[in-house]
């Protein structure tokens, strides 16, 4: 089952309270998503542990019930 | 051999090595096809290995790497990204640039 854009922004800021989440819908068809996601807790951590941070958020849903989602992180400017 | 310690092996003797959908001549995934063209741009030698061809490998890469998704593309026994990271540093240089510091030979030395 795919996961609609709100169930995805939720999970992230369950994890992660301070994020600022944008996502896109980039096929339309509810499976394939970019998200943007600016947090405190990415500072001083590699693109790697940024983005394994947001997949422990997802719980598990990344690379199964959401087969594409495009991640950008990054801490506050 | 188990396959944690088979995905090792891979990853310690080969310089570059990409877990993919596919292969890097006919990948069967768009994520997996984006590092291809990256790869195959800046000229950098590697080694594809195909996924699909073992359920047990296309787990055990995930468990191995602690990340849900595969292209996974390894430097010198390091995991370096998926699809998006390695997206990202191509296009800020700094997948070049990692290469050349590790002494992958590309067509785009950096200075």
């Amino acid at each position: 089952m795919p996961m609609n854009a709100n169930e995805i922004e939720t999970l992230i800021k369950a994890a992660l309270p301070d994020a600022q989440v944008e996502i896109r819908d980039l096929a339309g068809d509810g499976d394939h998503y970019a998200a943007n996601v600016v947090s405190e807790s990415f500072r001083g951590k590699s693109r790697v542990q940024q983005h394994q941070l947001v997949y422990e958020a997802l719980k598990g849903n990344m690379g199964g019930a959401l087969h594409a989602l495009a991640l950008q992180t990054r801490a506050p400017d | 051999m188990s396959i944690q310690d088979w995905i090792k092996n891979e990853v310690d003797t080969n310089d570059v090595v990409l877990f993919m959908k596919g292969t890097p001549s006919f990948p069967q995934c768009g994520f997996s096809g984006q590092v291809v063209q990256i790869l195959d741009y800046v000229g950098a030698p590697y080694k594809g290995i195909n996924v699909l061809e073992d359920d047990e490998l296309r787990q055990g890469i995930k468990d191995f790497s602690n990340w849900p998704t595969i292209p996974q593309l390894y430097v010198k026994g390091e995991f370096v990204g998926g699809c998006d990271i390695i997206r990202e540093m191509f296009q800020n240089k700094e997948l070049q640039g990692v290469l050349s510091e590790k002494g992958i030979e590309t067509n785009q030395q950096t200075a």
